[in-house]
């Protein structure tokens, strides 16, 4: 094994060897611009982004006229909100979304209040999800757009997108949904699920960073996009900028291997997660799963440990590379946005710690984290004055705290 | 984050970790903070005549929280009342040298000796005018 183990498939994935080799000729040797159009580097450059075109295109169940190279999903975001908002906003001004999203859609949403937009924020479940329901009473005359992730980055609760789809087809207003943890991990399918817009990065699928696609769809509807960058016209007007050659060939790669091993590649995080789980479950008491236990990105696991802080806990493992819903390890020390939205108390988001698992996941090294992981949350909760309290018999909530 | 060597070494090696008998006369109990803000320190101190004999923690925290307490214990054990009292966060932010976002760690330390020394003092009183 080597140290520390990666366990944050959620924040970013290492670059599978067969995508970086299939990139590196287009740094040294292949490095046409894809738009020159009179020689064969250009020429060269421009195959290999309609091959990566086609392999994003099926991996989505789309055309390949639909795919928008980007710089990642923050751009996505920012390219599908942002331009849908300018080309509709004559029609109305409404937008639904959930709190649970990621900082990328609230903050793009955010921003178009400003600009004298409405946005309906739903409140996710317990579990961290949004159903059609839901949407459908939120949807109004002025709606012209629903933002709904697909899979959550945090807990990983997948929502019920076919069904979400559905209802905004339905009522004929657009649908966008954020596919950066769902895209390579979960099968997708633009058509069955009803989708008219969708995002995601490359390096959440083993893929390089900094490069992603928007999804546009072409028929029924024809969404329209206002460009968020202006400049030479490429992506047929709706983002300018020379491409990024050798991350698009990169991003078709990963979703050419993430199609092809995607049964196998579930099955295998799914097993992990098993193992990590029943052995956390089997030592420990007081640990919460976050996020729905029936419909969860198959490599994420978020528990809370309570009674022992999340920062401190993460100290215990220092072989481990994972993630904390705790304030303490934010710069802002505010916990979890989706943990308070969900309504997981304040008290159990900051014990919350999120193990991601994924395509390089050992079984070996889940038995390790795992031992660590009960050693450090057994050594802590002897440290902690609240587990004192609690097996005394007293009960946390009639304590007249002092805080801040 | 990077955390300082004296902080580690509080996390790996907590001094003073436990419970003293809350109900006793000698003993002064302060616990602050609360579970929502992530963080609850309980400090305890047993006072022979006006000298900290023992201390001891528990806290739920960061582990810039939990060397606060750690190193609040092991500075007030063998004390005056009068000079564990006159311990100042600051201290201890220099010698764990805590980063600006970790500066209220200390001051819940801070706060932890001065709540555990009014317990005592309360209990004091109590005992002498009954
Ligand atoms: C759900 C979700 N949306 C959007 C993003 C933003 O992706 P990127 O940073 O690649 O633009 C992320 C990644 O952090 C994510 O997990
Ligand atoms: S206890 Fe939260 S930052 Fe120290």
């Amino acid at each position: 094994m080597n140290f520390p183990i990666y366990f944050d498939y959620q924040a970013t994935t290492p670059v599978d060897q067969r995508v970086l080799d299939t990139m590196l000729p287009y740094f040294t040797s292949a490095y046409g611009n894809a738009a020159s159009r009179s020689h064969a580097f250009g020429w060269k450059a421009e195959e290999a982004v309609d091959t990566a075109r086609e392999q994003i295109a099926s991996i989505l169940g789309a055309s390949s006229k639909e795919v928008v190279f980007t710089s990642g999903s923050t751009e996505a975001i920012n390219l599908a909100m942002k331009g849908v908002g300018e080309m509709y906003g004559s029609k109305g001004k409404h937008i639904v979304t959930c709190l649970a999203e990621h900082k990328a859609v609230l903050d793009t949403a955010k921003h178009m209040e400003k600009e004298g937009f409405e946005v309906t924020y739903l409140e996710p479940d317990s579990n961290g999800a949004v159903t059609a329901q839901q949407v459908a009473e939120a949807i109004r005359e002025d709606t012209i757009l629903v933002t709904i992730m697909w899979a959550n980055n945090e807990v990983g609760t997948v929502n019920p997108i076919r069904e979400i789809g559905a209802i905004c087809r339905e009522r004929g207003v657009l649908f966008f949904t954020d596919g950066t943890q769902s895209v390579g991990k979960i099968p997708v399918d633009v058509e069955a699920d009803n989708i008219d817009l969708l995002c995601f990065s490359g390096h959440k699928l083993y893929g390089p960073k900094g490069v992603g696609a928007l999804y546009v769809r072409r028929r029924k509807p024809r969404v329209r996009l206002v460009a968020q960058m202006d400049g030479g016209g490429h992506e047929r007007g709706m983002r300018s900028g020379t491409l990024n050659v050798p991350g698009i060939v990169g991003l078709g790669a990963a979703c050419a291997v993430a199609e092809k091993d995607l049964e196998k590649d579930m099955a295998h995080s799914i097993a992990m997660r098993e193992r990590f789980e029943e052995k956390i479950f089997g030592a420990l008491d007081h640990v919460a799963i976050n996020g729905n236990e029936n419909s969860r990105l198959p490599g994420c696991s978020n528990l809370s440990f309570a009674y022992v802080e999340g920062e401190s806990l993460i100290m215990g493992f220092k072989d481990l590379a994972v993630s904390s819903g705790s304030a303490c390890t934010s710069a802002s020390l505010e916990p979890s946005h989706v943990l308070q939205a969900m309504g997981v108390g304040d008290e159990l988001a900051h014990s919350s710690i999120r193990f991601g698992f994924g395509r390089l996941t050992t079984a070996e090294e889940i038995d390790f984290a795992a031992e660590q992981v009960i050693t450090a949350v057994k050594k802590l909760r002897e440290l902690s004055p609240l587990y004192e309290m609690v097996q005394e018999g007293i009960d946390l909530s009639t304590i007249a705290w002092t805080g801040h | 984050m990077a955390y300082s060597e004296k902080v580690l070494d509080h996390y790996d090696n907590p001094r003073n970790v436990g419970s003293l008998d809350k109900n006793s006369t000698e003993v002064g109990t302060g616990i602050v903070g609360a579970p929502e803000c992530g963080d609850v320190m309980k400090l305890q101190i047993k006072v022979e005549g006006d000298t900290i004999v023992d201390a001891k923690f528990k806290t739920f925290g960061c582990g810039s929280a939990i060397a606060s307490s750690s190193l609040a214990t092991e500075w007030i054990k063998g004390k005056k009342v009068d000079e564990a009292m006159a311990i100042s966060n600051t201290e201890i932010v220099e010698e764990l040298s805590l980063p600006p976002v970790k500066i209220h760690c200390s001051v819940l330390a801070e706060d932890a000796i001065k709540a555990a020394v009014a317990d005592f003092k309360q209990k004091q009183d109590g005992e002498e005018s009954a």
